[in-house]
């Protein structure tokens, strides 16, 4: 429906005109009768169907004006969208010259000294490693409980978890930052140190000073978006078509294969979904980063030691001290963050898209 | 179809007692358990392995196993990987519930020992070290402020974008402008954060500013209102998908032009589902740090203005207080957090009821 429900004068004479003369001798009453209303030349009457006596759409009223509000509103989030990039980028490249070390390779973080040092390496990695980890540790989990929720649990039961569990997933991430970095501290350097002792021999579990390492960090991402990837996911399997599950178990299906031939294949393009939005958040994760890993600049892939560092926690942690080209190679840094982002997301929404055509299912 | 059933193995000719499958017996699987933490405890304990974390968990192990095992040996293997799957996704949750209690039951004990009067009357202005009076004052306003203009530019912005996407978008400009509401959700807010330094407090800001970027709380009311914009068209335009296409073409045959009906119309319908995704993205952005701390500035002071100096936020505050090397600050720090995570609570939980009692379910 593109503009005001089409009408045109020819509903007198009984429909569309099958010549131009016959409508010129049958439509001369009607052209009459509403020309009042809004005039127009006979060689306007190029429309469809009939009606006679009803307005057409004009250049200049409400509905036009409506429809150009709205497509304004559209726009702007495209211009956003651009936006962000152009002024990132242009913050961004006065600093990315005064940078006199690599970019991409140099492990330090050093924009405020004469020359300005600092590279993205380190923190590009300690940001993809700290999220990876996190989604090992949540991702079965969720689909685990999501899994509970939806097919295990007592029906009131599984309602009022859910319940509880999309409130834990509105928790803003500070609270959880505050709390790996207060209690979670201590478990996670015990648990450091009894994989230290016992396999050592496996490169990550290396030496420490075990406390603020990519473990806690990781730990504390994973707990953090377990409830988010869990409400999602719930969602998704609550939506099987009961008559799917009913078929599976009238097969002679146990509960764990009706789930897994009838619920897991259906909500798939869900999962990644879910999946894909919690590696969202864990990448863009600021302060629960911030205020739980340790701030180094060393790409390692020892993950108990105290250090590991990550793209925002590395802007909410220099920023207070950064001059002009500090804030310019911190954007630089956002700057790389929201180019990954970016290709996570696009990607993402690319195989749901995708898989949506042939599955048809909500995602 | 039912001819060409056959069974797989033969059974023995029908009798009462051999139809029925073997079972596990109903005390097997706490035997099982009991059997498996002692087997663990013994492990750990005699070789010296670590502590009673260990003992559960290498115990629930260990049960896991001795479930499929026992389950496989009398009930066959499809059963036994159905109560193997059963005990794992229970064990999920178990596993889940434990952190995510633990940071509520921190929340709650260490939040309410600054729950006074003087947390919610007074700034953190004047407070030193050694001080452990102070409190949140300022930030409560700034947040409130902050959220408050967020809201007020969102909201306008992201309906009309949703009703353009429902209600006139065609083709691949349509398409399109879905396709970047979806990425933009997964926009880190630190770089929403970046985006409204970078453009409005080092550029449009020190305009009129006398050439200083000017830090305020406008500015993260922009940063947040960023963040908030694809989670209002989402949500709003899954709404205005649900409205019945019945009401609409009534309005069409009554004359309403197309304006009118979605304004009159299918807005007021889809209205409560539209302020649940408002109040749920409302509480995302009054929990979000990181813009506030790169825009906002942070002041200690209480300042009502929202477009001239610094402002701070709950969350904000919570970070900073976080950073102090005050002994009195971790309180704050919590008091803080759980004022927070009440306020974002209730929004939220409004939000769900609000959401339960809308005609427009799925």
């Amino acid at each position: 429906m593109g503009e005001t429900p089409h009408r045109s004068a020819h509903a007198g004479t009984g429909g569309h005109p099958v010549t131009l003369g016959h409508e010129r001798s049958a439509g001369a009453s009607a052209r009459v009768a509403e020309a009042p209303v809004s005039p127009r030349t006979p060689d306007d009457d190029r429309g469809l169907g009939g009606g006679g006596g009803l307005p057409r759409a004009r250049a200049f009223g409400a509905e036009r004006a409506f429809r150009g509000v709205t497509l304004a509103a559209g726009v702007a989030v495209l211009v956003i969208i651009a936006a962000i990039a152009v002024f990132l980028i242009a913050k961004a490249v006065p600093a990315l010259r005064a940078n006199s070390a690599n970019f991409w390779t140099f492990e330090g973080w050093f924009p405020n000294d004469d020359p300005p040092t600092f590279g993205i390496g380190a923190l590009a990695f300690g940001t993809v490693l700290t999220a990876l980890l996190a989604l090992l540790v949540a991702v079965p989990v969720a689909l685990g409980i999501a899994l509970y929720l939806s097919h295990y649990a007592p029906r009131r039961l599984g309602t009022a978890l859910g319940f509880v569990i999309d409130l834990l997933a509105a928790v803003p991430s500070v609270v959880f930052g505050l709390w790996g970095r207060d209690y979670l501290v201590g478990p996670v350097a015990d648990l450091s140190a009894w994989l230290n002792r016992y396999f050592g021999w496996i490169p990550i579990f290396g030496d420490g000073p075990y406390g603020n390492s990519i473990l806690l960090g990781s730990l504390v991402l994973a707990i953090m978006v377990l409830p988010i990837i869990t409400s999602l996911s719930r969602e998704v399997f609550l939506q099987t078509p009961t008559a799917n599950e009913e078929a599976a178990l009238a097969l002679g299906a146990t509960r764990w294969e009706m789930l897994r031939t009838a619920v897991l294949p259906y909500g798939r393009p869900g999962i990644i979904a879910a999946v894909m939005l919690g590696l969202g958040r864990a990448l863009g994760e600021t302060i629960a980063l911030a205020l739980t890993l340790g701030s180094t600049y060393a790409i390692s892939f020892n993950i108990l030691a105290n250090g590991g560092n990550s793209i925002a926690a590395n802007i909410a942690n220099r920023f207070a001290e950064a001059n002009e080209t500090g804030r310019g190679a911190l954007i630089a840094s956002g700057l790389v963050l929201f180019a990954i982002t970016l290709v996570v997301n696009i990607t993402a929404r690319a195989i749901i898209y995708r898989r949506r055509e042939f599955t048809e299912s909500a995602a | 179809m039912t001819t060409t059933l056959t069974p797989r193995r033969s059974r023995p000719p029908a009798q009462p007692a051999s139809l029925r499958a073997r079972r596990l017996p109903g005390y097997a699987a706490p035997a099982l358990a009991a059997l498996a933490l002692l087997v663990a405890a013994g492990i750990v304990y005699g070789v010296d392995l670590g502590g009673p974390v260990l003992v559960v968990v290498l115990g629930a192990v260990l049960y896991l196993a001795g479930l499929f095992v026992a389950a496989n040996a009398v009930e066959g293997r499809r059963s036994a990987r159905n109560r193997f799957w059963s005990a794992l996704i229970h064990s999920a949750l178990v596993l889940a519930v434990l952190p995510l209690a633990s940071v509520v039951w921190t929340l709650v004990s260490k939040g309410t020992a600054r729950l006074d009067g003087d947390f919610f009357g007074s700034s953190m202005n004047n407070i030193g070290a050694r001080d452990a009076n102070g409190g949140a004052y300022h930030a409560i306003v700034g947040t409130l402020e902050q959220v408050g203009i967020a809201t007020a530019i969102t909201v306008p912005l992201g309906v009309l974008c949703a009703i353009y996407i429902v209600e006139y978008g065609r083709g691949r400009f349509a398409f399109t402008i879905r396709f970047f509401v979806d990425v933009m959700t997964g926009i880190p807010s630190i770089v929403t954060g970046l985006f409204v330094l970078a453009f409005w407090v080092l550029i449009v800001s020190p305009w009129f500013n006398d050439g200083q970027p000017g830090f305020s709380g406008f500015a993260a009311a922009l940063a947040l209102s960023v963040l908030m914009l694809p989670t209002v068209v989402r949500s709003t335009e899954e709404m205005l998908r649900l409205v019945p296409a019945p009401l609409r073409e009534g309005a069409y045959a009554l004359g309403v032009p197309k304006w009118k009906t979605i304004l009159r119309v299918v807005l007021p319908t889809a209205l409560p589902g539209i302020v649940t995704g408002i109040m749920l993205s409302i509480a995302r952005a009054a929990g979000e740090t990181a813009p506030v701390l790169l825009v906002a500035g942070g002041g200690a002071a209480i300042n009502f203005n929202p477009f001239e100096n610094n402002q701070s936020s709950l969350a904000l505050f919570v970070y900073q207080q976080a950073g102090e090397a005050s002994k009195y600050s971790p309180a704050r720090a919590w008091t803080a957090a759980l004022t927070l995570v009440v306020l974002v609570l209730v929004l939220t939980v409004a939000a769900k009821l609000l959401a339960r009692r809308n005609r427009l379910g799925r």
